[in-house]
């Protein structure tokens, strides 16, 4: 077992009925890092995230959460992990600053409620009763619920689900702040982009297995998918320019827009360098990387989003 | 000790701002009291061994408040609490259980205990109800009708999944109960049919041990009352420990 891991999980398997949610299922979070779930709905993720914080008995399998086993030492563990649940509530009628100093009072250590409130911009809102709050408010508050503690490990679970895309920046953001805290962060997320931009490693899940698990950037060049350079240059193009190139795989000219196409990394930094050497103007400079969502494309063979 | 204080606190803020709680913990027996005095006023009467109607009917409404409380308020708010998922946020942090319970409890006992004092300031200003009895003795008997609700209450909250279920479940069990057990209408006026089958209602031992302290009578003439009670309140207890569920 790896002893700067903060969770490990062997061979977990959990079932409802005839269903098999997750099976087989075994992975390291090392401390400090940003870790990712992603998959489509009913890939394991939820299952698997909740096993995690002893929310739900796993049917098989050996679990250590900072050392604790879930199940037996939950509520010990309970003190030093945050969570925000995909699905749960506080009570309609509770006030925002009122939730916080109650969840205060239910640990030992914790950090000051109207800080919090503060670092998560929900000061003008802390006289409001959560059921009056926006869907965006609301996470925030389940963010600053999941850190009252001080914990060493957080997890959210489809924390940006149902958002607008500027809800969802600012969480961005706001994940990023509590991982370089030192926190490590376990999320789960059906946005490949979220994964993508927040995680140093993700653990890709479908049908309750693990089908890929690596950094965004190893699982991209895995992929072996090709990079695209598009420019479009003034005057006459001659293929030649570029055909000695290393990196160049695939050379194609329409009109005065020129695609060029590699696998290689330093593709883009070549065609700059060749153009500037050459003095040749152009415009309209842009790329197109694959990026995670090609990745569970070519993996799964369907998109994610349904 | 922090966690239940807090809890309490916040709890208690809580079912403040739940109107229809408040009305039928508060308003509603106030209701009753100002429509059957003022309908029969308080004369003392020979059915009613010398005291008039708002008299005995006092301790009657306060085993109602009771019993809105214990079946009423304590099912509904488990079960809303358990189908709103808040008590799956709340198994995500250390809080026990027991914290949980006794916070609801003792909300719960104080808002019984604050519908009672409304309801005797109000018969007492307003009817000159008289009292023969002795306080002590009297809030003794409150508790324990109190607590052995309360526990009935907790069982109905652990086996009912949603808050609409638990509002038709404890209403269609506290309505027929509170007419037939002496809490609204007194027994003493009932044929004797209906009297035999008030026994089936554990409300009517709530009503007979207050009502009897009420003027005076001691304890020790309600010792299968009081044993009811009691056998209830651990029953409860003991199940409701049990069956207890976040989810």
């Amino acid at each position: 077992m790896d002893k700067d891991a903060a969770i490990t999980v062997e061979n977990l398997r959990k079932t409802y009925g005839s269903l098999t949610a997750v099976n087989d299922v075994s992975f390291a979070v090392q401390t400090e890092e940003t870790f990712g779930i992603v998959g489509p709905n009913g890939a394991g993720k939820t299952t698997t995230i909740e096993c995690l914080e002893g929310l739900k008995p796993p049917d098989n399998g050996h679990i250590r959460v900072l050392g604790f086993d879930p199940q037996k030492d939950r509520r010990a563990l309970n003190a030093r992990i945050g969570v925000q649940l995909q699905e749960s509530n506080i009570a309609a009628q509770i006030k925002v600053w009122e939730a916080l100093e109650l969840y205060t009072s239910f640990y030992s250590n914790s950090v000051d409620p109207e800080e919090l409130l503060e670092k998560l911009s929900l000061t003008p809102v802390r006289n409001s009763y959560y059921s009056k709050l926006s869907g965006g408010q609301k996470q925030r508050l389940f963010i600053a619920l999941s850190l009252i503690n001080n914990p060493d490990i957080v997890f959210f679970d489809e924390l940006t689900t149902g958002l607008d895309p500027q809800a969802r920046r600012l969480i961005w953001d706001l994940v990023r702040h509590v991982n370089d805290q030192g926190k490590t962060v376990v999320l789960t997320t059906h946005f490949m982009e979220e994964a993508e931009r927040l995680c140093d490693r993700v653990m890709i899940m479908d049908h309750g297995q693990i089908i890929a698990l690596d950094s965004p950037e190893k699982l991209i060049q895995n992929l072996g998918a090709e990079h695209k350079v598009i420019f479009s240059i003034k005057g006459d193009v001659q293929i030649e320019w570029f055909t000695n190139m290393a990196s160049v795989e695939n050379i194609n000219i329409f009109r005065d827009k020129v695609t060029i196409s590699g696998k290689d990394d330093r593709l883009l930094a070549d065609v700059v360098n060749l153009l500037t050497a050459r003095g040749i103007r152009h415009y309209d400079l842009h790329t197109q990387q694959p990026n995670l969502e090609d990745v569970f494309i070519a993996l799964t063979g369907k998109e994610i989003r349904n | 000790m922090k966690s239940l204080l807090k809890l309490t606190w916040i709890e208690a803020k809580l079912f403040w701002r739940e109107p229809q709680a408040l009305f039928f913990t508060l308003i509603f027996p106030l209701l009753l009291l100002f429509v059957y005095g003022g309908i029969y006023g308080n004369k003392p009467k020979a059915v009613f061994g010398g005291f008039g109607h708002v008299d005995v009917s006092v301790p009657s409404y306060t085993a109602m408040i009771i019993a809105t409380s214990g079946l009423i308020s304590t099912s509904v708010i488990m079960a809303t609490y358990r189908e709103q998922k808040i008590l799956r946020r709340f198994k995500a942090t250390p809080l026990s259980p027991l914290i949980l319970l006794t916070a609801d409890v003792i909300v719960i006992f104080f808002m019984t205990a604050l519908g009672m004092i409304l309801l005797i300031a109000a018969a007492k200003l307003v009817f000159g109800m008289r009292f023969s009895g002795n306080a002590f003795s009297f809030a003794g008997a409150f508790v324990i009708s109190c607590l052995s609700f309360f526990s009935l209450g907790f069982i109905l909250a652990s086996l009912i999944r949603t808050a609409r279920t638990a509002q038709i479940v404890s209403m269609s069990i506290f309505f027929p109960m509170i007419l037939l057990s002496g809490a609204t209408v007194p027994l003493e006026i009932m044929p004797e049919t209906i009297r035999s089958y008030a026994k089936i209602f554990p409300l009517t031992y709530v009503v007979q041990f207050l009502k009897g302290v009420w003027f005076g009578k001691a304890w020790s003439e309600y010792l299968t009352e009081i044993l009811i009670l009691i056998v209830m309140f651990v029953t409860g207890l003991l199940i409701s420990a049990k069956t207890f569920r976040w989810e």
